[in-house]
């Protein structure tokens, strides 16, 4: 029963995966994109990580996603961009499957296993999944939480900075 | 019950898909968004292995992943805008300065 | 009890640091700056003294004091050490002395001039390096004060920069210099190296190199070599054949100059290192035998030159190679005391010569400039007559001269005698050195008073609008020249011979040699032993060869007397004789073209090929020929950057696919 929801699942992400990079127009991207999202965050509920299924939800389909649409909509880019190029698709073509190529093989000549922590399933479903990210996040990871944070604020300033007008360049 | 195996090699298709998109197409945003699909990408390969191994760093590393994900969306989009409004255009092609 | 010896080369180092950096800008007034420079000579000079007499009652004559570390490679230790005994007592007592007179009469004599801080700023340096050379413990530290000397004679020559032959003689120095310090150089690391790997005694020390001399064996060839490339650095620092041509040309320098260090103290460097390290040369009788041979060559060659030259600095630049030439032939045979003995009078009257024909320029100038005329205040055929009107200059200068001719009871009588006898008695001396000697003696008294006789006696030559206006110079000229007369005339009485002591029942004992024991004895008993037979059986051989060197000393005087004052037509008359010889004597003998012509045009010649065909051709060829391939090479590759971001991004996954590829297929 997993295993068939899994491969649905799966087909649809890849489906979608594929639309990202063949649409023509960057709306369908995008709606495209947002498919693969949500996918996503099936698979994180079904990996017993629910705090990050909806963090995916939130985030990316809400937030990043959203913003996207945003700047296509304003810049008015429903014509469509014409592939110039035939010849890269081909190169891209083949360093795209050596990249998979290369991964799959990793997956084929090698372990995945290495030392079992103490989170268990049963544990996630007990204390509740929450609990858990958060006793790492802010007890382990405190100080690469505070540098994220801060990353952020750069992010707002510089985002602010660079979509300003330039009041000189205007006059 | 799903294998690990099947999580990662999901993984490694999205991921390849991600990348033949940032080498083929032209548009900033859609190449931007491929970038993000890649991100997600390896974002579903740490919290397989994080499960796989019951270990919640993992996790904590995905958190941090979307906080670049967004600072990055945030800015690139302040480029992308700003480009836009330089060169009425955000075609990477036109992204061609820097050459001889 | 010698713990602040470090401060006497230093405090001369200080006044130049602070003349040279702030001179130009903040302190201005030449009394300030000369009395800064003069000031921490004094204090050097007396805590010299203070150290000189603390040395006289001491018991131990030999002090080694090590101030700090230096380099420590290997097997080469070197510090920062001093040598404090009896012979380095003498010369910072010569340097620090004269050293102070010459700073106080610079004071007048540089009045007026543009570079005055510069001048006072380079005399301090130089000073700081000849008590490093004379108080240097080990070679190495002697070897800066060597080369520091050296560049400040160079500097100091060519003071008058805006002169082309200054800037030409100041490299001539240098370059001749480097000869010498190139043969100073070998000899010290060949010694390091034998004594090293031979014997197993790694060490630039003084003291040590004497007590591990005998190692080497008496007469070897290795010890020869060593001495011989020594005594050519000794050549180069004190101006004997073959590289004593730079030294009448430095004469270009302000005359303070030449009498401190190119009549006084660096020139006496190389006669100061062989003493040194006597215990060394004495091991070699062959080298002893070269050093006796070229001293003597250089004291009558150079006394030669000085009977046709007109210019007054010049025949005193002779007269100091031939003196210097008196102190190899002693060094030579073996009279260390000797050689350091007339190194320490040559110091007062050359230096008192040498300042008095400076406070003659300097009024000669003064005369010309008042009557606008430019004619060479140093040509002595346009002096005479000086006598009234610079009296204190004339009686200084005349006592002077009589001291160097070696006249009796003045200073150079003892130490020429010393040197003379000990030329002739030593194992090492023979009746022919002596004889050269003797006749050297006689041809210095001969120049030295036509000098006199031509600049101070006789009618006024001077032009007629200009001799009125001649004027006796200021206090800080004449002070230091009554000093230093005194000096020359009385200077001779620490180094009284035995013969002569103990005339009358006197017993005046010869305090230098007994002074100077610690440090020359040891070298110099092997003579010794010869001295005293020939003492015991021929008292009257000592008198027999005093009196004829004296005899002839007062013959050159004659002669000069003769030739200048009693019927001053004969120079005239004896030139026009003998017009060819007169020409090569006037010119130099022609060593100048003859040193042109087989060393310095053709290595001209060979630096003009290496500029033209090797430098431009071949080095800038490779440096241009890189240059120019490289922007062939990139001019073809800089296609690929095509300015399209999407190139870039597959060139990175290309590299992250070729790099995992070697991590999981390598």
């Amino acid at each position: 029963m997993e295993q068939i929801y899994f491969f649905i699942i799966a087909i649809v992400a890849v489906v979608s995966a594929v639309l990202v990079v063949s649409c023509k127009s960057p709306i369908n991207n995008a709606v495209a994109l947002m498919m693969t999202f949500v996918c996503l965050a099936n698979f994180y509920v079904m990996l017993h990580a629910p705090f990050m299924a909806a963090v995916q939800i939130m985030v990316y389909a809400g937030a990043i996603l959203m913003l996207i649409v945003f700047v296509i909509m304003l810049l008015n880019l429903n014509t469509v961009l014409i592939q110039k190029t035939s010849h890269s698709v081909v190169g891209a073509i083949t360093l795209a499957g050596l990249v998979f190529f290369q991964l799959y093989y990793m997956l084929g000549h090698s372990s995945t296993t290495s030392i079992k922590g103490d989170i268990s399933n049963e544990l996630v479903m007990e204390v509740g999944h929450t609990q858990l990210l958060a006793k790492s996040l802010f007890v382990e990871f405190l100080l690469p939480f505070e540098i994220a944070s801060i990353l952020l604020l750069v992010a707002v300033i510089g985002a602010v900075v660079l979509s300003k007008r330039n009041a000189a360049a205007q006059e | 019950m799903v294998s690990i195996d099947q999580y990662l090699v999901l993984s490694a298709i999205l991921f390849s898909i991600g990348t033949f998109g940032v080498l083929t197409r032209k548009n900033a945003i859609v190449i931007f968004m491929c970038i993000e699909l890649m991100l997600n990408s390896v974002n579903l390969s740490f919290i397989a292995l994080s499960n796989h191994l019951g270990n919640m760093d993992g996790q904590v590393f995905v958190l941090f992943i979307m906080t670049v994900a967004a600072a990055e969306a945030a800015v690139g989009m302040a480029l992308i805008i700003a480009f836009y409004r330089n060169r009425d255009s955000i075609a990477v092609d036109d992204f061609n300065l820097l050459k001889w | 009890m010698y713990d602040k010896l470090w401060l006497i080369p230093l405090l001369p180092l200080f006044g130049a640091i602070i003349n040279g950096l702030l001179g130009k800008r903040f302190l201005k007034s030449e009394k300030v700056i000369g009395g800064i420079a003069t000031g921490v000579m004094l204090l050097s000079f007396l805590l010299s003294s203070k150290y000189f007499f603390q040395l006289l009652a001491d018991e131990v004559k030999v002090h080694e004091q090590i101030v700090a570390s230096w380099m420590s490679v290997g097997n080469l230790q070197v510090n920062w050490e001093f040598l404090f005994d009896p012979l380095s007592a003498l010369m910072i007592m010569v340097v620090t002395g004269v050293g102070t007179l010459i700073h106080l009469y610079s004071i007048g004599y540089m009045h007026g001039e543009a570079g005055f801080y510069r001048f006072f700023s380079y005399l301090n340096l130089f000073c700081f390096a000849m008590l490093m050379l004379v108080l240097g413990g080990n070679a190495l530290v002697m070897f800066i004060g060597w080369e520091g000397v050296g560049l400040c004679s160079y500097l100091l020559i060519g003071y008058y920069m805006e002169k082309k032959s200054a800037g030409d003689a100041a490299k001539k120095a240098f370059v001749v210099n480097r000869v010498g310090d190139f043969g100073f150089l070998l000899g010290l690391m060949t010694l390091f190296w034998t004594l090293g790997s031979e014997h197993g005694v790694w060490t630039t020390n003084f003291v040590k190199i004497g007590e591990n001399a005998h190692l080497l064996g008496t007469g070897s060839v290795v010890v020869t070599v060593i001495t011989l490339c020594f005594f050519l650095g000794a050549t180069g620092k004190s101006a004997q054949i073959p590289l004593y041509t730079w030294l009448p040309d430095a004469m270009e320098g302000p005359t303070p100059v030449s009498a401190l260090i190119h009549a006084a103290t660096m020139v006496t460097a190389g006669v100061y290192m062989i003493g040194r390290m006597s215990g060394l040369f004495a091991m070699a009788p062959t080298t002893m035998m070269v050093i006796a041979i070229i001293g003597a060559a250089t004291a009558l060659f150079a006394a030669t030159i000085g009977f046709a030259q007109n210019d007054i600095k010049r025949v005193l630049a002779y007269s100091t190679v031939s003196q210097l030439g008196y102190m190899f032939l002693a060094m030579g045979v073996g009279a260390f005391t000797g050689g350091i003995f007339h190194l320490m009078t040559h110091a007062f009257f050359k230096a008192c010569l040498f300042l008095g024909s400076g406070s003659v320029i300097h009024g000669m100038h003064h005369a010309y400039h008042h009557a606008h005329l430019h004619d060479d205040p140093q040509d002595m055929r346009n002096m005479g007559g000086l006598k009234s009107k610079m009296p204190i200059t004339y009686w200084t200068f005349l006592l002077s001269t009589i001291a160097i001719t070696g006249v009796p009871l003045f200073s150079a009588f003892f130490s020429k005698d010393e040197i003379l006898w000990w030329a002739a008695s030593s194992t090492r001396g023979s009746l022919w050195l002596w004889g050269v000697g003797a006749i050297a003696a006689g041809m210095t008294a001969f120049y030295m008073f036509r000098l006199v006789a031509m600049t101070f006696w006789g009618k006024q030559k001077t032009d007629a609008r200009a001799k009125d206006h001649i004027p006796e110079s200021p206090w800080v000229i004449t002070l230091p020249l009554v000093i230093l007369a005194a000096l020359a005339v009385v200077g001779g009485y620490v180094g009284v011979p035995h013969v002569l002591g103990n005339i009358g029942g006197l017993h005046i004992p010869n305090y230098l040699e007994h002074f100077l024991d610690p440090v020359f004895g040891p070298a110099q008993e092997t003579y010794r032993i010869a001295i005293k037979e020939a003492m015991a059986h021929s008292l009257l051989w000592e008198f027999g060869l005093m009196g004829a060197s004296v005899a002839v000393g007062f013959l050159g005087i004659g002669v000069a007397i003769w030739f200048y004052i009693k019927s001053p037509e004969l120079p005239g008359k004896f030139t026009s004789k003998f017009s060819g010889l007169h020409k090569a004597v006037y010119n130099k003998w022609y060593i100048d073209e003859l040193y042109d012509f087989l060393f310095v045009n053709p290595i001209k010649r060979c630096g003009l090929f290496f500029w033209k065909g090797f430098d431009v051709c071949i080095v800038d060829g490779v440096v241009n020929g890189v240059g120019r391939v490289t922007t062939l090479v990139s001019s073809g590759l800089r296609y690929t950057q095509t300015g399209l971001t999407q190139h870039y991004a597959m060139w990175m996954v290309i590299g992250v696919v070729m790099i995992v590829g070697f991590y999981i297929f390598g």
